[in-house]
């Protein structure tokens, strides 16, 4: 439904209804819930001080927490290939993205703070398992094509996740989206350069960029959550707008997005069921294995252990860069 | 953040950081990674003082009936130039 100009456009015409929506008059709302219903009828933000429902604000805290725990933790597949990147420009490139997820995840948990939580709770409940991250980082990268295979179809199904989420009903979300959106869409581009490149070189060079796409394909294609009919947080989250499309539909823009882009490329997605449907205007597809996605959800994934265990590492042993930074400010502190 | 010479500052987000030397340099490093800007300010958070979203019609009230503010409220007569 969207190519690559196809999203920055979407994404600008969030903006544009943001700032559109901003000039509309608001009819009711005379009492704190009234008004608060109002704003969203109006496609206006709620903002951080706005009264909200107690389970509007838990829904978003949830929401954005993981994902910004998912940029955190997304930043270790790729990271494993840094060091070993083929050539100094693909490194430099592959280090660059690296940190842009560090940039979103930060992005993110400012967003959340503005709920009343702080990014010190967010971070201990992750490291102690009380809060998720995205399922597909928990599988892992074997070879350099899985760099390019995560860039095209992992980033490819987030942006198709949050183009959308631009125009989230909350207003610190959906302009951190915005500002995600808009960057995410290098490293698709970058994901899909990669895969071509390969694509295009020797045979074995090839068949690891198919090895890689016929890894990827289910755990991406699971990226979008359970079946909608088993997805427990949809209905409400749709009613405030923070949500806007279900599971499936997303899954599906998703499919269709992809068929003619894998042509290009000229490698083919693992799925002998993938055909055109001209009835629904849409392909038929295999769905991916949602009791895998659980196992992996729940923490049984071919990663879920190391990824956690890198994280607390890494949380451990940056322990005394936050303390010698705040013991300096304290000191300085003192002296003026 | 001011985008380019000639602009304004404007709010771009919010880090956190244990001074504000520290601040400014994460500020760089997270906002400005495609050089979106030529200059930041950083303030603590502590130091900002805010007008409360429930009091806003009593707050902004006094600007409410004073359309005669606008250049568009008076009437200008046909064939009039340069008004």
């Amino acid at each position: 439904m969207y190519g690559n100009d196809g999203l920055l456009g979407e994404v600008e015409a969030a903006e544009e209804a943001l700032r559109d929506a901003a000039g509309r008059r608001l009819s009711g709302g005379e009492g704190l819930e009234e008004y608060f219903i109002a704003v969203i009828e109006a496609d206006q933000k709620i903002e951080p001080r706005d009264w909200m429902p107690d389970s509007y604000r838990k829904t978003l805290i949830r929401q954005i927490a993981q994902h910004a725990h998912s940029e955190i933790i997304g930043m270790q597949p790729e990271g494993n290939w840094i060091s070993r990147a083929p050539s100094l420009k693909r490194k430099a490139i592959l280090l660059a993205k690296v940190q842009d997820e560090a940039g979103h995840g930060l992005y993110l948990y400012a967003a959340a703070e503005t709920l009343g939580v702080s990014r010190d709770e967010l971070v201990q409940m992750l490291l102690e398992g009380r809060q998720k991250y995205s399922s597909i980082f928990n599988y892992p990268t074997l070879t350099w094509a899985d760099v390019g295979a995560i860039g095209w179809l992992v980033d490819g199904a987030a942006i198709v996740n949050q183009v959308p989420l631009c125009r989230c009903s909350y207003g610190p979300y959906a302009r951190a989206m915005i500002r995600i959106c808009k960057e995410e869409s290098f490293h698709q581009r970058q994901g899909y350069e990669i895969l071509h490149t390969l694509a295009h070189g020797t045979d074995g060079q090839k068949a690891m960029a198919q090895d890689a796409v016929n890894r990827w394909w289910y755990p991406s294609l699971a990226m979008f959550g359970p079946p909608d009919a088993d997805s427990t947080h949809s209905a409400q989250s749709m009613a405030w707008k923070i949500k806007r499309f279900s599971n499936d539909e997303l899954r599906q823009r998703f499919v269709d997005m992809c068929v003619q882009q894998a042509e290009v490329l000229g490698l083919t997605l693992p799925d002998a069921d993938l055909r055109w449907n001209e009835e629904r205007k849409a392909y038929d597809y295999t769905q991916p294995d949602y009791d895998e996605l659980k196992r992996v959800i729940s923490g049984d994934g071919p990663c879920n252990r190391q990824r956690m265990a890198h994280r607390r590492r890494a949380h451990a042993e940056g322990a005394w860069v936050r303390e010698a930074a705040a013991a300096y400010a304290k000191k300085r502190h003192a002296i003026v | 953040m001011r985008p380019r010479r000639g602009l304004s500052h404007g709010h771009v987000g919010s880090l956190r950081a244990p001074d504000a030397a520290m601040a400014l340099r994460n500020a760089r490093d997270l906002y400005t990674r495609r050089q979106e800007g030529v200059s930041i300010w950083v303030v603590p958070a502590t130091a900002i003082t805010a007008s409360s979203p429930d009091e806003k019609d009593a707050f902004f009230d006094p600007a409410a009936d004073k359309v005669y503010r606008h250049p568009t409220f008076y009437e200008v007569p046909d064939g009039v130039q340069h008004l």
